[in-house]
Order: structure tokens, then C-alpha cells, then sequence
């Protein structure tokens, strides 16, 4: 044991992490009070809601962008989630997504412009979203729950740090793959740069952008699901109940919440994507 | 009259030291060399223009020949690396980015070859892109916009999106959308390339009808000689990032600088590029009134080279061709016109390629009139052979090479 290199890449984790608590409290109580601020006000507004209309929106919104056929299929899903008296549960879990999306699209669609402005700014952010991706999502809930205690903030915070890769490369991505020639006619037309980024560069991104915050929501319901080992709470914590009691029918009715919830998300937000060819 | 564009010592040179690159041209190496020794890319070399206010400028040359960098350097799209680009006297090259915007928004427009609209956009907010840059009004940018669709004759597809429209109708957009901030200069880079033939012709009438509106400094990049001699009042031809050779079509066609030039013109009917009043004969035809003797009108017909004459009404239009052999059938105080022959005169535009068939058909020399039908001068048959067969011998040099 005692020729093994051992370097100890631990350690300095565990110090940082120290570092951070002892000296930047007041950010990590900033940035908490806003988190809980964010997802309070989302599951407050949507519990808010009587439930049929609620129900009854998001079949209208399922009918008009997605299909017909799709509406029936929302009418039955949350039908479904109301006769297995998840709706509570579902709310919290859908005001959690929204919360931590909403956050990883503020701060991830100006990195991913950035990016697609500057091969610099690109080459540096490009590994550190690599290991944002492929980090095992539990390993998020250690510090979360160091430096935030359990429950939804927390929570909240995992999930907003494993969900805003993919709006980051896709906006990267999107801006990068405008045409050359469109550059061209903004600029040649007397775009500044402003312009040439609201006016051509972001609206034919759109497409690419949209995929991006299509996956951005549909991870951050995965993790919001895992988040619930730290009390995140939500259809997470009806799955983790039905593990730690070996409750298979509540563990399935957890889980098939979350389908619901998920396809009912990525479709909608998919018809968002192509609105153009739907009403052109 | 002073150009509207002046271009003079105009390089770029791309790749990783520019400056470098320039310095070895400047030492007399050549192009390829210098990318094998520097792995800088020679794009424009040393070009000097003058373009005038109102013309159609070509440029033509091979893709590679350095044309569509040219053409991005006369609005600053790319940064030059020598020279200046003065525009009515100011240099492009030292604007500050304020002056630039100004100059693109007001005074310079541009069309693309793969027209480079907005897909999200309707075709009237394509159209209005350039003012709404500048800041125009949403209503008053739209009137001006569906005039400029009207130009184009697209109105009636104002609420379409791009991607509904064929390629020639799309192009137009792109015309509508230069057009709308009523430009001066017009900037197409190979705009009518992506289109096929059929339609491109359609867009070089348009181009023509819409210079007839108003005269605009067009400067139209080309790799298609026919669509060049087509729409161009100057053609340059470009080879390696140089201008080899600057000239009216006729000049280009008829004293090419060098081999390459020549190439050009292979399989191209040179007798399209001739018309009428280039091969008309207008200093020895006698122009008589109606009322000229057959006497008078014989000393005078004596007194030149040919052997006929025509006579013209009072306000100059042409009205017949008289003949000096049908002279001798009248007596000397009888009208000229008794004997003269009425024929339908030619335009003075009508292609070289089209007169043969009329002059089979005439018993007389062609007469040629202006647009107001006053008479410029006659096609004799010798002049009529001696244009076909120098074409002949251009295009048979040519085939050669």
C-alpha cells in the first residue's frame, strides 16, 4: 500500500469545498433564497390552478401545437395522474423543471453565444461542459446537499448544472452553422453587431436552439428525478418511496408519472420548435 | 466624368501573414509559390479600377480568380491588406465601423448567389430588411418594400415565406431587397448563376428594365461570358486574383489580352455580340429628300463609294433605298423617289446574327434606324460578309486553344 501513487484529487475537492463554505455563504445563501424564490412561485402559481383547468390547458395546448390525436392522448395520460392521485407530486416535479430550466437557459444561451462568437471562449468552455455531461448525475447531490442542506433548493441547483449542456452546444452550435452568405446580407445591409445577432444569427439558430431546450428540459426531468435523494420531493420521491419500501405498484405509478410528464413536455416543446411549418 | 468607384493598388492576401504574402508579391513571386513557401493565399493582386456612375461593370473570371473577394472588398465584407476603394471620393478603406454601416445602408446593396434570404421572414420583410437595419418605420419600410416587390413583380406574393417560392422568384426578393433602400450601387455576386438558364435570362431583361427605370452603379459578378456580354457595359476579366483586361464587350471580344481571355470566348456566338450599328455603313450613304431628282441624286450617289443612297422625310425618319442603276430608267428632272425601294429598316441593335437572313430577302442594302426611326446608315452586303467572316476567323483563333 504504501509504494502506490496516490494523488489526491479528493482531497483538494474536499478542500475547495471547504473553502467555498467558509468563505462565499452569503452567495450560497444569495443564490438559495433565489432557487427557492424561482421554484416556490412556479409550484404556488401552478397549485394555485384548480386542477381540471389546468388539465384542460395543457390538453388545449397538446390539441392546437401537437395533434389532435395527441390531445386524446394528454386527456387519458392526465387523467391517469389525477386517478392515481399524483397530481400533487407531478405539480411539484413539473415547477422544479420549469425552475431549473428556466435558470440554465439565463445563464447557459448567453455562454453558448459567446461561444459561437469567439474559438477561444469556445475551446475553454467545450471541456468543462464535457465533464458537466458525462459526471455521474448523483455525484451533483454531494456538494448541493453540503452546501445548501436537503430539500428542493438543492435540488434544484443539481439539476440546473446537469441540464444546461445541451442549450449551451445547441445555441453554440446553431449560431455557428448560420450560412455565410446570410452573415453577409445583414452586414452588407449595415448590421452592426447587435443586429447581426438579433436579427439573422438567433432567429435562423432557432431551430438548433429549440433541440437545445428541448433536451435541456427533458434532462432536467431525469435529474429532478434523482434529486429527490436529497428531498427535492415530487414524483422522484414516489419512486424512491416504492425502492426503500420494495413497493413495486408505487415505484411503477412513480414512474410512469415521470413518462407522462416527459412526453407530454418533449412534444409540446418540440411544437414550439417548428412552428413555422405548422402554420405556414 | 470622375468614377463613382475608384480602385487603386487594391490587395488581399489570406492565411496566416498577410503582410508576408504581400511583401513576396511585391517581389515579383508568384502565386503558388507563395502559398508553398508562406501558406498565404494570394486572393486580389494589385487591382486598379475605375467604375463609372451608371454602368453595368463586369467582372468576370474562373472560380478562384479572386472576383467575389474583389467584390467584398468594395464594401469592406473583407478587410483589404493594401490599396484604397474610394467611394465618390471616399475611402472605404479608413471608414470607421459608423461611416461603414452608412455607406452599406444607403448607398450600397448587395445580391447573392444563393439569395441569402431570411426563412423566418415573410417575402415583404425580406424585402424590408435593409430598412428596418436602418431603422425605418414598420409602416413606411413595408410601402417602400412592396414598391420595390412591384418593381420586381412579386406583389402579389408579399405574404409568402421564401422557401414557397421557386429560385427566380426568390432571387427576385433578394433584388426587391436591395432595391428597397434605393441604392446607387448594387453589388451582385454571381446573383443569376444559381438560376437556370431560362430564368436567368429573364432576370438579365429585368436587371436591364429596371436600369432603364433608374440608372443604378451595378457591379455584377460573373463566370457566364454570355450573361457578360449580355447585361455588361464594361467587362474586366479577372485571372489569379489580377485584373488582366478591362474593356467594352466588342473591345474584349475583338483584341483579347492573353490566351486565357481567349478562352472565354469558346462555343460563344460571336455574332450575337455585333449588332447592327457596328458593321452599318454611315459615312458614304448620300441621305436625299423626297423631293431630290434622279440627276441630283446620281452626281451625288458619283461622288461615293457605293452605289446607293436613301431618302429620308423632314424630320430625318427614314423612308426608302434608291438605287444608282434604277436612276437611269427616269430622266434627270423626275423625283429620285419614283424608283426608290421601301424596305423595313433594322434597329440599331439587331445582332449581327440576325441580317443575313434579312439581307437574302432585300433587294437593296439594309437600312438601319435609331429607336426614333431616324436613319443611321446601311449594312451593305460587302460589309455584311466581310463581319461574318472576321467572326468566322475570332471564332475559329479561338477554337484553337
Amino acid at each position: 500500500m504504501e509504494d502506490r501513487i496516490n494523488i489526491p484529487v479528493g482531497d483538494w475537492i474536499e478542500a475547495a469545498v471547504d473553502w467555498i463554505l467558509a468563505n462565499l455563504e452569503p452567495a450560497l445563501d444569495g443564490i438559495a433564497w433565489f432557487l427557492g424564490l424561482l421554484t416556490n412561485s412556479f409550484e404556488g402559481a401552478l397549485l394555485a390552478i384548480p386542477a381540471w383547468l389546468l388539465v384542460l390547458a395543457l390538453v388545449g395546448l397538446s390539441w392546437w401545437r401537437v395533434s389532435w390525436r395527441f390531445g386524446i392522448f394528454a386527456i387519458v395520460a392526465l387523467g391517469l395522474i389525477l386517478g392515481m392521485d399524483l397530481w400533487e407530486p407531478t405539480i411539484k416535479t413539473l415547477s422544479l423543471v420549469l425552475a431549473a430550466t428556466a435558470v440554465a437557459l439565463a445563464i447557459g444561451m448567453p455562454v453558448g453565444v459567446a461561444m459561437a462568437r469567439s474559438d477561444w471562449v469556445e475551446a475553454s468552455i467545450r471541456p468543462v461542459l464535457d465533464l458537466m455531461q458525462t459526471m455521474p448525475p448523483f455525484v451533483y447531490l454531494i456538494p448541493a446537499a453540503i452546501f445548501f442542506g436537503l430539500g428542493t433548493v438543492p435540488g434544484a441547483i443539481a439539476t440546473v448544472v446537469f441540464c444546461m449542456p445541451p442549450v449551451v452546444r445547441l445555441t453554440n452550435l446553431g449560431i455557428r452553422q448560420v450560412n455565410r452568405e446570410q452573415i453577409e446580407a445583414g452586414l452588407a445591409f449595415g448590421c452592426n453587431r447587435r443586429q447581426l445577432l438579433t436579427k439573422i444569427q438567433l432567429p435562423l439558430a432557432m431551430p438548433s436552439i429549440m433541440a437545445g431546450i428541448n433536451q435541456t428540459i427533458m434532462l432536467a426531468l431525469s435529474m429532478v428525478v434523482i434529486a429527490s435523494m436529497i428531498g427535492a420531493g415530487g414524483l422522484g420521491n414516489t419512486v424512491l418511496t416504492g425502492i426503500q419500501r420494495l413497493d413495486v405498484g408505487l415505484g411503477f405509478e412513480g414512474g410512469l408519472g415521470v413518462v407522462i410528464l416527459a412526453i407530454l413536455l418533449d412534444r409540446i416543446t418540440q411544437s414550439v420548435g417548428l412552428r413555422r411549418k405548422a402554420s405556414g | 466624368m470622375e468614377p463613382i468607384i475608384r480602385v487603386r493598388d487594391l490587395f488581399k492576401v489570406f492565411g496566416p501573414n498577410p503582410q508576408e504574402g504581400l511583401r513576396l508579391i511585391q517581389d515579383g513571386l508568384d502565386k503558388d509559390t507563395i502559398f508553398e513557401r508562406t501558406g498565404n493565399t494570394v486572393g486580389v493582386k494589385d487591382c486598379n479600377l475605375d467604375i463609372a456612375e451608371g454602368e453595368i461593370f463586369v467582372v468576370m473570371g474562373l472560380s478562384g480568380s479572386g472576383k467575389s473577394t474583389l467584390v467584398r472588398l468594395l464594401n469592406r465584407l473583407i478587410e483589404p491588406t493594401a490599396g484604397t476603394v474610394e467611394v465618390r471620393g471616399r475611402d472605404v478603406t479608413r471608414m470607421n465601423q459608423r461611416e461603414l454601416i452608412r455607406l452599406r445602408s444607403e448607398d450600397m446593396a448587395m445580391v447573392f448567389q444563393s439569395f441569402a434570404l431570411m426563412p423566418h421572414k415573410t417575402v415583404i420583410d425580406n424585402a424590408a430588411f435593409g430598412l428596418e437595419i436602418a431603422g425605418v418605420g414598420r409602416a413606411r419600410r413595408r410601402e417602400r418594400a412592396l414598391e420595390a416587390l412591384d418593381q420586381v413583380g412579386l406583389k402579389a406574393h408579399a405574404r409568402s415565406y421564401p422557401d414557397e417560392l421557386s429560385g427566380g422568384m426568390q432571387q427576385r426578393v433578394g433584388l426587391a431587397r436591395a432595391l428597397a433602400t434605393d441604392p446607387s450601387i448594387m453589388l451582385m455576386d454571381e446573383a443569376f448563376s444559381a438560376l437556370d438558364p431560362l430564368i436567368r435570362t429573364e432576370m438579365q431583361d429585368r436587371l436591364l428594365d429596371l436600369q432603364h427605370e433608374r440608372r443604378r452603379t451595378v457591379v455584377f459578378i460573373s463566370h457566364d461570358l454570355d450573361e457578360a456580354i449580355r447585361i455588361g457595359d464594361r467587362i474586366a476579366i479577372m485571372q489569379g486574383g489580377e485584373v488582366v483586361q478591362v474593356g467594352t464587350p466588342k473591345e474584349i471580344i475583338v483584341d483579347p489580352a492573353n490566351e486565357y481571355v481567349r478562352s472565354f470566348f469558346h462555343g460563344v456566338d460571336i455574332t450575337q455580340v455585333f449588332q447592327a450599328c457596328d458593321i452599318m455603313d454611315s459615312e458614304n450613304i448620300p441621305v436625299l429628300d423626297a423631293d431630290t431628282t434622279a440627276g441630283e441624286a446620281r452626281n451625288r450617289i458619283a461622288h461615293v463609294p457605293g452605289n446607293e443612297a436613301v431618302i429620308v422625310d423632314a424630320e430625318g425618319r427614314f423612308r426608302s433605298v434608291v438605287q444608282a442603276k434604277r436612276l437611269g430608267e427616269l430622266t434627270v428632272d423626275r423625283p429620285a423617289s419614283e424608283v426608290a425601294v421601301e424596305v423595313e429598316p433594322v434597329t440599331e441593335d439587331v445582332a449581327l446574327a440576325d441580317l443575313p437572313g434579312r439581307a437574302a430577302k432585300s433587294p437593296v442594302s439594309i437600312p438601319v434606324v435609331d429607336a426614333d426611326g431616324a436613319f443611321r446608315g446601311l449594312v451593305t452586303l460587302p460589309r455584311l460578309v466581310e463581319a461574318l467572316d472576321r467572326s468566322r476567323n475570332v471564332a475559329v483563333a479561338n477554337g484553337d486553344h
